[in-house]
C-alpha cells in the first residue's frame, strides 16, 4: 500500500523480461510476426496484378492481330500461356482457372478492319474475384482504339479515331456483375475453417498437457489414437455446422450463386477441415502451452489468409509469394468452393486442387504423429 | 497383508536413463498382494519416473518381472486396466461435474454396469450429494477424494498413489489413510510416495530411495533399527547457540530443533557421547531416545550424498 514507488515498478518489469527471454516461442513470435507481416504486406501484396495468364484463340493470323497481342502484352496485363483455335480448349482452360482471360480473335479480323466494319474481339474474364481482373479489364478498354494505329498507317490511317477500327467487348464470366460477395463470401468459409479449425485443436490438446490431464489419460487403457481422433470428431461437427451456416447466409443473405453440387461441396469440405485440424494437432505437439498454441496458430494464420488469394488476388503477388500461397490448404480449398459454386465445376474439374490438401494433410498428420509419440516418453 | 508367496509386484533391475540422467537405477522390488509399501525419498530421487513405469507411462529401459502376474515389460496394456493411478497433480477435469468426470473414466476402462459403478464409487467417497459440483470447484482434500474415487472405479487389484496427499489438511488425510487401509484388506495392492513420515509410518513396509536407488527397505521399525544411530534429546536455554556449539563435532550427525528440544543423532555412539560430556551444563537436561523415522531418513541421505554425489 502507499505511494508509488519505482523500485516495486522496476521489480515487476524486469521480471516480465526474464520470463519473456524464457518463454523462447512467445519470443521467436514477438519478432516473428512483425517481419512476417512486414514481408507479406510489403513485398506480396500486390492490388493491381500484371501478367495475368491468357490464352490465345486465334481464327485470322493476320498482321493487326498480331500487332494487337503485342499491345496487349506491352500493357504487361497479359501474360499469354496458350494459342489456339480450339473454342472447347480455351473454356476448358477459364473453367479449371489455369487462365484468367481468354482473347478471341474471330475470323475475317484483318478483312473487316480493312472495311470498317470494327470487328468484335471477344475478352473473356474469369471473374470470380473481381478484384484480379478489374485492372486488366480497364487497359484493355485503355488500349482498345489505339492498339493497332502503328499498322494503319498510309491509306489506312482513315481507319483511326474513334470510335478505333476495332470494338473489345468483355465477358465476364462466373461473376458478370462483379459483385465481391460473391468471391469473398465462398472464400470466408475457407477462412473461418482455418482459423477456428487450427485453433480449437491446437488448444484442446495443449490444454489438456497443460492441466496435467494428458498424464492421467495416458496411463489408461486409451490409445493414443483414440485420444487423437476422439478429440478431432467433435471439431468435424463444428466445422460442418460453420460450413452450413456460411452456405445459408451465403444463399440467402448475398444470393451468392450456386451452381455447382453442394453435395461435393461437403464432401471436399470433410478433407479441408481434416487439413487445418492435423496442423492444429502438430502444432499442439510442438506448444508447450496454450499461448504457444496459439500464437502458432496465429501464424499460421497469417499468410493462409494473405497469400492463399483470399484478401488480395493470388495471380498478383510474386512467384515466391505464390509457391508459399501453392503449400497451404486454404489456397486450394479457396479455388474449389469458387470454383464449384460459381462455375459449377465437377469433380474431375477440381481434382487439381484436391490432391494437394490430401498431401498436406499426409505430411501435417505425420509430423504430428511422431511429434505425440516423443512426447510420451 | 496376505502371504509372501502371492506377489502383486515382482520386478528386479528396473532402470530409467533421462539422457546422462538415472532417473531409476536397477530396483528389484516385491511387494505383496494387500501389502501397502511406502516409497520415500526427496525430490528427484525416481519415486515418481518408478511409478510411471509400472502403469505403462514411461518405457524402462532396462529390467524384467511381474506386476499383477503379466509381463512388466510386455503387459503393459494388461496392467494398465489393472492398475489404478493417481498423479501427483489433480488431473481430472476442473470443467466436468463430479460424476461426470468418474463417468468418463468408467467408459475409458469399458466398466460393466457403469451407472452402478458410478453411484457406488460417489456413495464410498461421500461424493454423492456433490455429484453435480464441477471438479475445479472442490477443495484439495475433496478433489483427492474424487481423484481416488475416480482411479478405484474400474476396481483395479493394484492401487499407484503418487503423493496422494500433498496439500491436503490432516483430517482429510487421516481420512484418505483409513480408506487406503480398508482398500488394503479387501486385497488391493497399494504402492504410494510421500514425503511425509507420518505416512511412511502408516505403511507396511517402506524404502527409501535416493538417486535412483532403494537404499534401505523393511517395516518402518526395522528401518529405524537398521540405521543404527543414537539419538539425544536435549531440552534447557539458549538451544540455537547449544546447536551451533554440536555443528560439526565428532559423531554429531543431524541436530535438529524440535520446538523447545533439540534432536542430536549421530553414527558413531562413543565419540557422539564423548562431545555430549563436553558440552553438559546443569542447565540442560540430556536424554537418550529411540531415533525417529525422519532422523533415519535424514541420516541416510546426507550418507547417500556422500555416495553417489
Amino acid at each position: 500500500m502507499g505511494r508509488f514507488t519505482l523500485h516495486r515498478l522496476w521489480a515487476v518489469v524486469l521480471k516480465e523480461f526474464v520470463q519473456m527471454r524464457r518463454d523462447r516461442i512467445t519470443f521467436l513470435m514477438m519478432v516473428g510476426i512483425p517481419i512476417l507481416q512486414l514481408t507479406l504486406f510489403g513485398y506480396a501484396i500486390n492490388s493491381d496484378p500484371k501478367h495475368l495468364p491468357t490464352a490465345l484463340r486465334l481464327a485470322d493470323e493476320g498482321p493487326f492481330a498480331r500487332t494487337l497481342v503485342a499491345e496487349m502484352r506491352n500493357s504487361d496485363y497479359f501474360r499469354l500461356v496458350r494459342v489456339t483455335d480450339s473454342e472447347a480448349e480455351v473454356e476448358r482452360l477459364l473453367r479449371l482457372g489455369n487462365v484468367q482471360f481468354v482473347v478471341n480473335i474471330p475470323e475475317d479480323f484483318t478483312r473487316k478492319i480493312l472495311r470498317g466494319e470494327r470487328p468484335t474481339v471477344l475478352v473473356e474474364a474469369d471473374a470470380t474475384d473481381p478484384a484480379a481482373t478489374g485492372p486488366a479489364i480497364a487497359a484493355v478498354r485503355a488500349i482498345a482504339d489505339t492498339a493497332i494505329d502503328r499498322d494503319l498507317t498510309g491509306p489506312l490511317s482513315r481507319l483511326r479515331g474513334t470510335p478505333g477500327p476495332i470494338d473489345f467487348e468483355v465477358h465476364a464470366h462466373y461473376n458478370p456483375e462483379n459483385i465481391t460477395q460473391y468471391n469473398v463470401v465462398p472464400g470466408l468459409m475457407g477462412v473461418v475453417l482455418t482459423m477456428t479449425m487450427v485453433i480449437i485443436t491446437a488448444l484442446a490438446i495443449t490444454r489438456e498437457r497443460e492441466r496435467g490431464t494428458m498424464e492421467n489419460l495416458l496411463a489408461t487403457p486409451v490409445r493414443p489414437f483414440e485420444v487423437m481422433v476422439g478429440k478431432i470428431l467433435p471439431y468435424i461437427v463444428v466445422g460442418y455446422v460453420q460450413v452450413t451456416l456460411i452456405l445459408m447466409a451465403a444463399r440467402f443473405l448475398f444470393d451468392v450463386p450456386m451452381v455447382g453440387s453442394l453435395a461435393l461441396l461437403y464432401g471436399i469440405s470433410l478433407l479441408f477441415i481434416a487439413a487445418n485440424l492435423a496442423m492444429g494437432i502438430t502444432f499442439s505437439t510442438l506448444a508447450r502451452n496454450q499461448l504457444q498454441a496459439m500464437q502458432m496458430a496465429f501464424f499460421f494464420f497469417l499468410p493462409s489468409i494473405l497469400l492463399s488469394g483470399f484478401m488480395f488476388p493470388f495471380r498478383g503477388m510474386p512467384e515466391w509469394a505464390q509457391w508459399i500461397g501453392t503449400c497451404l490448404p486454404l489456397t486450394h480449398f479457396l479455388r474449389i468452393v469458387r470454383g464449384i459454386l460459381l462455375k459449377g465445376n465437377g469433380i474431375g474439374e477440381i481434382l487439381p486442387e484436391v490432391w494437394p490438401i490430401a498431401l498436406f494433410v499426409a505430411v501435417a498428420m505425420a509430423v504430428g504423429v511422431k511429434r505425440y509419440r516423443q512426447t510420451l516418453d | 497383508m496376505s502371504a509372501a508367496g502371492e506377489l502383486a509386484i515382482d520386478v528386479s533391475g528396473v532402470t530409467k536413463r533421462f539422457g546422462a540422467l538415472t532417473a531409476v537405477n536397477g530396483i528389484d522390488l516385491q511387494v505383496g498382494r494387500g501389502e501397502i509399501y511406502g516409497f520415500l525419498g526427496p525430490n528427484g530421487s525416481g519415486k515418481t519416473t518408478f511409478i510411471r513405469m509400472l502403469c505403462g507411462l514411461l518405457t524402462p529401459d532396462a529390467g524384467s518381472g511381474t506386476c499383477l502376474g503379466h509381463d512388466f515389460l510386455t503387459g503393459q496394456s494388461v496392467i494398465k486396466r489393472e492398475v489404478g493411478y493417481m498423479t501427483q497433480r489433480f488431473s481430472y477435469y476442473e470443467d466436468l461435474s463430479i460424476r461426470e468426470n468418474l463417468d468418463f473414466i468408467a467408459r475409458i476402462y469399458g466398466v460393466p454396469d457403469r451407472a452402478g459403478a458410478v453411484r457406488r464409487s460417489l456413495e464410498r467417497l461421500g461424493l454423492g450429494n456433490r455429484s453435480q459440483q464441477l471438479a475445479g470447484e472442490l477443495s484439495g482434500g475433496w478433489k483427492q477424494r474424487l481423484a481416488l474415487a475416480a482411479c478405484l472405479i474400474h476396481s483395479p487389484r493394484l492401487l499407484l498413489l503418487d503423493e496422494p496427499t500433498a496439500g491436503v489438511d490432516p483430517k482429510a488425510r487421516r481420512g484418505f489413510w483409513d480408506e487406503i487401509h480398508q482398500l488394503a484388506d479387501e486385497g488391493i495392492t497399494v504402492l504410494v510416495t510421500t514425503h511425509y513420515m507420518d505416512e511412511a509410518e502408516r505403511c507396511h513396509r517402506i524404502a527409501c530411495l535416493a538417486y535412483g536407488n532403494i537404499l534401505v527397505r523393511g517395516t518402518v521399525a526395522e528401518v529405524v533399527a537398521s540405521a543404527n544411530l543414537a539419538t539425544w534429546s536435549v531440552t534447557g536455554p539458549e538451544l540455537v547457540r547449544l546447536a551451533g556449539a554440536l555443528r560439526g563435532r565428532p559423531g554429531v550427525g543431524q541436530v535438529v530443533p524440535f520446538g523447545n528440544t533439540l534432536h542430536v543423532t549421530g553414527r558413531d555412539f562413543a565419540s557422539l557421547e564423548a562431545t555430549i560430556a563436553g558440552l553438559r551444563s546443569p542447565a540442560h537436561e540430556w536424554r537418550r531416545i529411540t531415533p525417529g523415522l525422519e532422523d533415519v531418513f535424514i541420516g541416510l541421505m546426507d550418507q547417500a550424498k556422500d555416495n553417489f554425489d
